[in-house]
């Protein structure tokens, strides 16, 4: 049976919700961002007004100040976001009770089911749309579809506040001209393979043969191909309000043996990143930290340790596993594999403010720093910001998610 | 518009129900609610702001008060 599969994306998320609560600057260019008064801070969400500017996420706001000289920058406050972005997912939930977030401004809704009830997908994109717009003052825009990655695309073909429908009589139109890198996990660095080889758009993409895919990027080339032909089957996973997956984690086998903790240190801020990022994606934050030790004996360990409180950040995730490792290798042997997994899974919105006041005001920065990482990321690739531990040796680091070292299982769960 | 944080009386029924009765606007007179007339949930583009919003009879005339977290608001001129 065909699926109605819905994708909604809050528009201009975190500057949305900033001119909501200050009508005065709703008419002129505002921008979210960290580090104000040193001006290197980075650019994390920008309004209508300043997307005429050119201003673009991941930009320093030096730079955007260049563009337009009277920008408005505001500080992020996270607390109202996840607020509003928690808000949102319970309108989603009066239609369907299938929702899966991706990220804190974006949710697939599987209406399927809803529509002998609500209508049908295009019009319960309005209704949903709509009432966003009345009971939380910001705008969304929708995509309709029959998978999850032709409703992603979507959502961004007409914004702000818009709906698209993507049907089997216009795909090839609207979502095969469109170029190969808009699709879900097709990085800079993929995209570049695919170009290489003449492949520019969905369309090609799609119409190119199988095996050459494979040959070119392994099993996920014929993932891509799958999500270019709008034959992706993934399910819309209820994760929000019950948590279903138990933990996110990746191991990784290093190029070379660990002969040190510095080594270890390295290596475990790569895989602490990749699970942090795919934490933030799903909105979650974890409790406990597993780490599985290899040596080069082959012998294998597994220990974990609790955070004193939830967290998604690569940061806590890292430091918390060095931490777990040194009391237990005594470096009879070289490490020749790492693993780091989170567990004691709950809703990011849901947790609130576990922790004391001073250590909260810390990790609310650090919090900003790693949305910053992600935002850079976002636009010029994952090599454009690292942290200086990965300079010095690197043959250990390695991008997880584009280079596949790690599948992106934040889609595919 | 302005937003103008007010002091509000409001009752919890026993249904569990929370109903304003009386607020104090900010030249320091107090206004009955005569009526409920709505309550929903909704944003004010005009305050900026969003939560609880109870379309209220106050003297003769439908007016907004809002329940945003912890505090009451309604739109200034
Ligand atoms: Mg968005």
């Amino acid at each position: 049976m065909q699926r109605i599969i819905l994708h909604c994306d809050l528009n201009s998320f975190y500057a949305s919700v900033e001119c909501l609560y200050r009508p005065e600057i709703r008419a002129l260019p505002v921008v979210v961002c960290g580090n104000i008064e040193k001006r290197h801070g980075i650019i994390l969400a920008k309004n209508e007004v300043a997307k005429k500017y050119k201003i673009q996420t991941g930009e320093p706001l030096w730079q955007a100040k260049q563009k337009c000289p009277s920008l408005v920058a505001i500080e992020p406050s996270m607390g109202k976001y996840m607020k509003f972005s928690k808000a949102a997912r319970e309108i989603y939930l009066r239609y369907t009770g299938r929702v899966e977030a991706f990220g804190v401004d974006e949710c697939w809704l599987d209406v399927t089911d809803s529509t002998r009830l609500f209508g049908s997908g295009e019009k319960l994109a309005y209704t949903i749309k709509d009432t966003i717009q009345q009971e939380l003052g910001i705008t969304a825009s929708v995509g309709v579809a029959d998978n999850k990655i032709f409703a992603k695309l979507g959502s961004d073909m007409k914004k702000p506040n818009a709906v698209t429908v993507i049907t089997p009589e216009n795909y090839k139109q609207k979502v095969w001209t469109l170029p190969a890198t808009d699709l879900l996990y097709v990085g800079r660095s993929t995209g570049q393979k695919l170009r290489k080889i003449g492949l520019h758009t969905i369309g090609q993409l799609a119409c190119a043969e199988k095996h050459v895919l494979r040959g070119l990027l392994g099993k996920w080339g014929e993932t891509l191909w799958t999500f270019a032909n709008g034959e992706d089957v993934s399910p819309v996973l209820t994760l929000n309000h019950e948590v279903h997956v138990k933990s996110i984690g990746n191991s990784m086998t290093t190029a070379c043996d660990l002969k040190n903790i510095e080594d270890v240190k390295i290596v475990f801020y790569v895989l602490a990143e990749s699970v942090a990022e795919r934490l933030r994606h799903a909105t979650l934050v974890g409790k406990t930290v597993q780490i599985t030790i290899r040596g080069t004996d082959l012998c294998l360990i597994e220990r974990q340790g609790k955070l004193t409180c939830p967290t998604s950040l690569a940061s806590d995730i890292a430091s918390k596993a060095l931490e777990i490792f040194k009391g237990q290798w005594a470096w009879h042997n070289d490490v020749r594999a790492l693993g780091v997994r989170v567990t004691d899974l709950m809703a990011e919105t849901d947790h609130g403010q576990l922790c004391f006041l001073q250590e909260e005001a810390q990790r609310a920065r650090r919090q900003v720093l790693e949305h910053t990482m992600d935002a850079v990321r976002g636009r010029y690739g994952h090599y454009a910001i690292q942290r200086a531990l990965h300079l010095a040796k690197p043959i250990l680091k390695a991008n997880p998610i584009d280079e596949h070292v790690v599948y992106p299982v934040s889609f595919f769960r | 518009m302005r937003k103008v944080f007010v002091d509000v009386t409001a009752v919890f029924s026993k249904e569990g129900i929370l109903v304003p009765i009386s607020f104090v606007w900010e030249d320091g007179e107090r206004y009955e609610v005569d009526k409920i007339l709505d309550c929903r949930n909704a944003a004010s583009l005009k305050a900026g702001g969003c939560g609880v919003r109870y379309t209220c009879r106050v003297c003769g005339k439908e007016t907004f008060l809002f329940l945003e977290d912890n505090r009451w608001f309604m739109e200034g001129k």
